[in-house]
């Protein structure tokens, strides 16, 4: 089996909020005062992480843990202050869903701004909008502008646009939390269909049972270093544990 | 050197790929600032017929002194000065803000950040081209003659669109650091704007005024594109000249201050 990511000692220094000079008076005042030093913070410190092609890989751990910064390393937002992180193959980001849309468009014209955010072709999208309108279930509010859905729905649309195309890697940042119990299934269904196909998913959860039932490997992430990686059911077994200490 | 082509390469590819997204980009942005407007995209040819009316008659009354007399068609002569300093403000001042304002994109999806600046400068082209009509319309009304040098225009207008992108980019990259830039370049295109050569001719000016206002570029855009449109003779050389290397170093500083920067911007948004 090959490789789809690897993740090379990779850690993720931020100066934190507070020292942020986003004026110049300020940064001048700062520099001259000596005091222009930021309070360093490092979300991720030496992570190594490896996920074969195929793979379902769950990432576990806390809140603030590093998982959503580990997420967007391997996307591509964030460059890792040292390290690497080799991707091979395209990639179907569902970090907070929605995050291309604009809430003053209605569905349809949101479907094909977020498709080609994604790299999609319009051609592509016509080809598939009846595909996407369908899995989501909202064709009546086609035409409604999004700032009038619930969440819920939103959710719907953005992970049936990133996921009409066969991607090579899809990464989930806490998508399932989101939509009912039967959307929820359908979106489990829908990514075992991807994998069978030979797409590798990353998947972030707070139920470790939802982790444990659909992913085959999980890496335990806590204070930005992982604690442990391998089969599921392990990692899972160790964690839980851990939360009862 | 053939990796820094295969390099190019694929830098190229990256920015084709992306055409439709600044295409539903252009395209967002037209409905959205003519949404729930009754006239829709006419404000365009409206807006700025009605401001430079609004400033032929200032210029006409009031200052009248100022403008000195050697200016024929002042109303045409102003419409042109009018819309490509909007074209140029609006331009930048939009590019500017972009990157923030994609804020909540560029933090989960991963996007060449260039596009958004680009996205801003051409939307603002597409809107000075759909204003131009309004320039058509002035000309029919006040029977300037149509010369065929007129449709030389496009190098200023184009060159002007290159300016304007990489003073954009270099803005774009300020403000995510500093948002002071926001503030200061406001003030500064108020400031700019009398100084290129929109509602009075410097040639009819002091010497002192005349030879500093050769060091602004919007000058010589403006100033070549009514030689071409209002006196009907073709571009002289050193207008080639100049409008055209005022856009490649723009471009060239521009860019190469943004992709320097631009790593880093995430972690300032």
């Amino acid at each position: 089996m090959s490789t789809a990511i690897e993740v090379k000692n990779v850690s993720m220094r931020f100066n934190l909020a507070k020292e942020k000079q986003e004026s110049l008076k300020e940064y001048f005042m700062a520099l001259i005062k000596g005091r222009l030093q930021f309070d360093e913070f490092y979300a991720l410190k030496d992570v190594d992480l490896t996920v074969e092609k195929g793979d379902f890989y769950g990432l576990v751990g806390l809140n603030g843990s590093g998982k959503s910064t580990l997420l967007k390393v391997i996307a591509g937002v964030y460059k890792p202050t040292t390290g690497s992180c080799t991707v091979t193959g395209t990639i179907a980001p569902l970090i907070e869903l929605g995050a291309g849309f604009d809430m003053d468009l209605t569905a349809r014209e949101n479907i094909y701004l977020n498709g080609t955010v994604l790299g999609f072709t319009p051609k592509y999208l016509d080809e598939k909008f009846d595909e996407i309108v369908d899995f989501s279930e909202l064709r009546e509010f086609l035409d409604v502008p999004l700032k009038n859905y619930s969440s819920g729905m939103v959710a719907r649309i953005a992970f049936a646009i990133a996921t009409c195309t066969k991607p090579d890697i899809l990464i989930a940042d806490e998508i399932l939390s989101v939509g009912d119990f039967l959307f929820q299934q359908k979106c489990e269904e829908r990514m075992r269909k991807l994998l069978e196909g030979g797409t590798t998913v990353i998947l972030v959860s707070h139920s470790i049972e939802q982790v444990e039932r659909m992913c085959n490997k999980v890496a335990w992430i806590n204070k930005g270093e992982k604690i442990m990686d391998g089969p599921a059911a392990e990692v899972c077994a160790a964690y839980r544990k851990a939360q009862k200490e | 050197m053939n990796a820094k082509l295969h390099k190019l390469k694929l830098y190229l590819q990256d920015f084709w790929r992306y055409r439709y997204l600044i295409y539903h980009l252009i395209s967002r942005d037209f409905k959205l600032k003519y949404r729930r407007s009754v006239l829709g995209v006419v404000w365009s040819v409206l807006n700025p017929l009605l401001m430079s009316l609004v400033m032929y008659l200032v210029f006409s009354s009031v200052f009248a002194g100022m403008r000195g007399t050697g200016i024929e068609n002042f109303a045409v002569f102003l419409l042109i000065g009018q819309l490509l300093f909007t074209l140029f403000r609006e331009a930048t001042t939009n590019a500017m803000a972009s990157v923030l304002q994609s804020a909540p994109l560029l933090r989960k999806v991963y996007i060449p950040k260039y596009i958004f600046p680009l996205e801003k400068v051409c939307f603002s082209l597409v809107n000075c081209v759909f204003s131009l009509a309004a320039l058509v319309i002035l000309m029919i009304f006040t029977g300037t003659p149509f010369y065929w040098t007129a449709l030389l225009a496009f190098y200023p207008l184009l060159t002007l669109f290159v300016f304007s992108l990489g003073a954009g980019l270099f803005l774009a990259m300020a403000t995510v650091f500093f948002r002071d830039v926001m503030h200061m370049w406001e003030v500064f295109c108020t400031a700019l704007m009398y100084f290129s050569a929109i509602f009075y001719d410097p040639d009819q000016m002091s010497g002192f005024v005349q030879k500093l206002i050769r060091f602004n570029p919007l000058y010589w855009y403006i100033t070549a594109f009514r030689r071409t449109v209002l006196d009907g003779e073709v571009l002289t050389w050193s207008m080639v000249w100049v409008c055209g290397g005022c856009a490649l170093v723009s471009l060239f500083v521009g860019l190469w201050a943004f992709r320097r920067h631009q790593d880093k911007f995430v972690l300032h948004l």
